[in-house]
């Protein structure tokens, strides 16, 4: 499988990303945000960070960037794309994925390890899981407080788009929600950091599964 | 021309921000403060001529997400 890693200014998360994604097994090309053409890969990964310094909004300048118009066009084209937390938020600015980040609820910074809830196992990302799993990720963002309109929200749970819920909710988002899926379910956004759980070191390898599944799935595909 | 623009969350949107600030007001004596929503002013020097329509598109793609939040154009 080939990846590209988008980077930003301000992105951290980039490298962290690249390793998890290299010891599945996968390719893996930086791209940096001005280039306007992504090489030719199956996956897209947007990094978490704080792409220009989250200013204006988290995500929203970094998703009027040259290579977010290649990225768009690659999903559009049914390719891959994964968007951890300022990628999540990335994502949403782009109108890839429905809803957005707000300040988190009790309006601190959080950083710490939380439990999640598998909802879906059905898509390329969480199909190394099973639905009802729980699993531990570290949370690392102060706008990750996920929220949509009713309407979209009734579509995410009718659709079963909701990927990861929180198991004990940090940051107000509605429903609980920590990930979710495009409607093709080939784009997933979520504000935990499975690439920051893929190694002994990291204090746990819950994450390993996301990253080796995609690689089973997106190989074969 | 200049023009400012004002974003706000859209109603219903749970502002914690403006909570925060309601609670401190409160804190420091002011009685009766039944609300606080904060948002955003932005002012754009912009060429003469520029149309309401350009102005409206600049919000709708980049200044505002409409997913929560609303916009207000004043030409000054």
């Amino acid at each position: 499988m080939r990846a590209a890693v988008i980077v930003f200014p301000g992105s951290n998360c980039d490298r962290d990303m690249a390793v998890a994604l290299k010891a599945a097994g996968a390719d893996v090309t930086m791209v940096w945000h001005k280039d306007a053409n992504l090489p030719d890969v199956d996956l897209v990964a947007v990094p978490g960070g704080f792409s220009f310094g989250d200013y204006l909004r988290c995500g929203a300048i970094a998703a009027q960037s040259p290579i977010c118009k290649s990225v768009v066009a690659h999903v559009e084209r049914g390719g891959y794309a994964l968007g951890v937390c300022n990628g999540f938020q990335v994502l949403t600015e782009t109108g890839l994925l429905p809803g957005a980040l707000m300040r988190n609820a009790g309006l601190k910074f959080i950083c710490k390890t939380v439990g999640l809830n598998v909802v879906t196992s059905d898509n390329a990302f969480t199909e190394g899981y099973s639905a009802g799993d729980t699993v531990d990720f570290p949370v690392a963002h102060h706008d990750g407080n996920y929220t949509i309109d009713a309407d979209g929200l009734a579509l995410l749970h009718g659709e079963d788009l909701v990927a990861f819920t929180y198991g004990d909710n940090p940051n107000g988002s509605i429903d609980d929600i920590a990930g979710i899926l495009s409607e093709n379910r080939r784009v997933l956004g979520m504000m935990p950091h499975p690439e920051r759980a893929v190694d002994n070191g990291h204090g746990g390898t819950d994450g390993q599964a996301l990253f080796c599944g995609l690689l089973g799935q997106l190989t074969n595909a | 021309m200049k023009a400012r623009v004002h974003v706000m969350l859209k109603d219903g949107v749970l502002d914690p921000q403006g909570a925060a600030v309601q609670h401190a007001l409160g804190s420091l004596g002011f009685e009766g403060v039944e609300s606080v929503r904060q948002g955003k002013v932005i002012e754009l020097d912009l060429a003469d001529g520029t149309s309401e329509d350009t102005i409206a598109q600049m919000c709708e793609k980049l200044l505002a997400n409409m997913v929560i939040e609303s916009y207000r154009v004043e030409v000054l």
